[in-house]
């Protein structure tokens, strides 16, 4: 009877501060189907739905519709996302598996440049990428992860690493045996053996490009290249008095490709942000 | 590379630097030249329209005693982190140990706790933010459930500061699930041993859980520090900085001097002595932490 009635608290406080947490996000879903007349009120059912929200909102920005915006996005990510892999998971084939000498003093400075604050490389790194014309273009985000840089680079590095320590060696040592190239033990046996690694990479490289509000603002000006941060942000700037129906129901769907990421790739999610910490 | 002409020191020593050199090249063009050039830009007025002139220490000198905005913004940037990581990692422990329980459904519950902390960084939620807590913002209509008449919260510069730390409190999900899987590593026959000899389950959380987990804590609290000292997006998109410059956090004012000034010179400088400040913070904290951290490997001792 007791264990019960412990087992119901339990599930009581838990629901209560999932609720608490959530509160925000579920009136956000309400609050862009809301007139602005309804916006101040906590509830999160709108009285009617004004669907408009969306549609209006869509197309808020003069001359480009948010799709435009969506594509350039998905254009910036899914590059970044593709050449990150690429990139890291060679650098970490060479840290994890093969024999070169500085090997460790490479690895220490690494690990060094994961703790290092963007401002104080930001400054010189802008400076070059306007000298060589890169301003408003994306290169300033794709060469950065092709060299195995940009946001989040040396953490994926380190995360491949670690996966590819805890491979047994036998498998690669018979596959050289076998006169296998060291290229052709990277691709024909460590890239399938790390892909769950690979895809828990994806997964942050994505979120973590998609949010990165900061470097999109410095280096795209133009609105034709705008992504979806500056697009709000733009909407947000640019409005008297702001229609917050309209914004939030775009910023709802800005933050959509992020969720469904989360969702599809859960399991991988939580284990990633855990080895980070735990296993290192 | 198969050919193994002679004995070799290395095993693959070409090898090895060619599937290395994106890294390197990218270390060496993208970080450790940047960070030279840096260095010098912030003993030079540098401004992007004329060319670097070297001016030795005048910028920090500048920035040291003529600067009214740098000591006000360090001094909200401070309060700022001291406030935000150890709430954060407070309720990151809370809500952790309120999971670490074998009951069903935990999956759901964590998943609706961290979600705030997945979309968390986005303008998006920032915008959120900036409507909750105006005049007009959903939260005054709660406060005035409970008879409190409410304000624009991010229109008082007593308590903008408050609202963002707030946002970065709420977004504490990752450390959350860092102290999940510490929780789950320590040995359950602890907490039983303990029961048997009649240990309160505060006793437990004290005397076991803390120890236990104190590398963890450490490993949250410099991951905490360092990103609350780099907060730009939520004080640029809620507040802009201010009102009256209550939330003109560091990073914004180095965004500004650079990129709207063009000041280079000047906001390398301000760089610099970032990089100082969360470096000797972190020392601080390690410095500290033979005090309180506990490694298993050491026989229990402290570290």
């Amino acid at each position: 009877m007791t264990a019960t009635m412990k087992r119901l608290g339990l599930h009581g406080s838990m629901l209560a501060v999932s609720l608490i947490m959530m509160y925000p996000v579920f009136w956000w879903l309400g609050a862009s189907l809301k007139t602005n007349a309804e916006m101040s009120s906590a509830s999160l059912f709108p009285k009617k739905l004004n669907w408009s929200n969306f549609s209006e909102g869509w197309n808020a920005v003069p001359n480009y519709a948010f799709t435009h915006f969506y594509m350039n996005t998905f254009e910036l990510v899914l590059g970044v996302l593709f050449t990150s892999i690429v990139s890291c998971s060679l650098v970490a084939f060479a840290f994890g598996r093969l024999d070169f000498p500085l090997r460790n003093v490479w690895f220490a400075i690494m690990l060094v440049t994961l703790m290092l604050p963007t401002q104080v490389t930001i400054v010189p790194q802008y400076v070059m990428f306007n000298e060589l014309n890169w301003l408003n273009t994306y290169l300033p985000f794709y060469v950065p992860h092709i060299l195995a840089g940009g946001v989040g680079g040396p953490f994926f590095i380190y995360l491949l690493v670690q996966f590819i320590r805890s491979i047994p060696k036998e498998l690669d040592e018979s596959a050289k045996i076998d006169g296998c190239s060291w290229f052709g033990i990277y691709w024909r046996i460590m890239l399938p053996l790390i892909k769950p690694a690979l895809v828990t990479v994806g997964i942050y490289c994505f979120l973590w490009n998609w949010d990165d509000f900061f470097g999109q603002m410095l280096y795209l000006n133009t609105v034709d290249k705008y992504t979806m941060n500056l697009a709000l942000k733009l909407f947000i700037d640019s409005q008297g008095s702001v229609p917050w129906g309209q914004l939030l129901a775009m910023s709802l769907l800005s933050v959509v490709p992020s969720v469904l990421v989360f969702f599809f790739a859960q399991k991988h999610f939580v284990e990633g942000i855990a080895s980070g910490a735990v296993k290192g | 590379m198969q050919t193994k002409v002679r004995q070799k020191r290395w095993e693959s020593p070409l090898a090895g630097y060619l599937f290395l050199s994106p890294w390197l090249l990218g270390f060496i063009l993208l970080t450790l030249g940047p960070i030279c050039m840096s260095l010098y830009y912030s003993f030079t007025d540098y401004s992007l329209l004329s060319a670097p002139n070297w001016v030795g220490l005048d910028n920090y000198r500048k920035i040291f005693t003529t600067d009214d905005t740098f000591p006000h913004t360090l001094k909200i940037t401070i309060l700022f982190v001291l406030l935000t990581v150890p709430l954060r990692l407070a309720f990151a422990l809370l809500i952790a140990m309120m999971l670490n329980r074998p009951i069903r459904g935990i999956a759901y519950y964590r998943t609706m706790v961290y979600f705030p902390s997945l979309i968390g960084t986005s303008i998006a939620v920032s915008i959120l933010w900036k409507n909750i807590f105006g005049r007009n913002g959903f939260v005054n209509d709660v406060l005035g459930f409970f008879g409190i008449s409410g304000k624009s919260w991010i229109a008082d510069p007593k308590y903008a500061l408050g609202t963002l730390i707030l946002m970065m409190v709420w977004q504490f999900g990752s450390s959350m699930i860092i102290f999940l899987a510490g929780l789950k590593q320590i040995p359950r026959d602890l907490y039983e041993a303990a029961s048997v000899d009649g240990a309160s389950k505060w006793r437990q959380f004290v005397r076991i859980t803390l120890p236990m987990l104190s590398p963890i804590i450490l490993f949250n609290a410099v991951q905490s520090l360092i990103n609350s000292f780099q907060m730009f997006t939520q004080a640029f998109v809620v507040t802009n900085g201010g009102p009256v410059h209550s939330t003109y956090v560091y990073v914004m004012y180095l965004y500004q001097t650079a990129f709207t000034k063009f000041q280079m010179g000047y906001a390398s400088a301000l760089a610099w002595i970032l990089l100082f400040l969360i470096g000797a913070f972190t020392a601080v904290l390690f410095a500290t932490s033979r005090y309180w951290v506990f490694y298993e490997t050491q026989g229990g001792k402290r570290g």
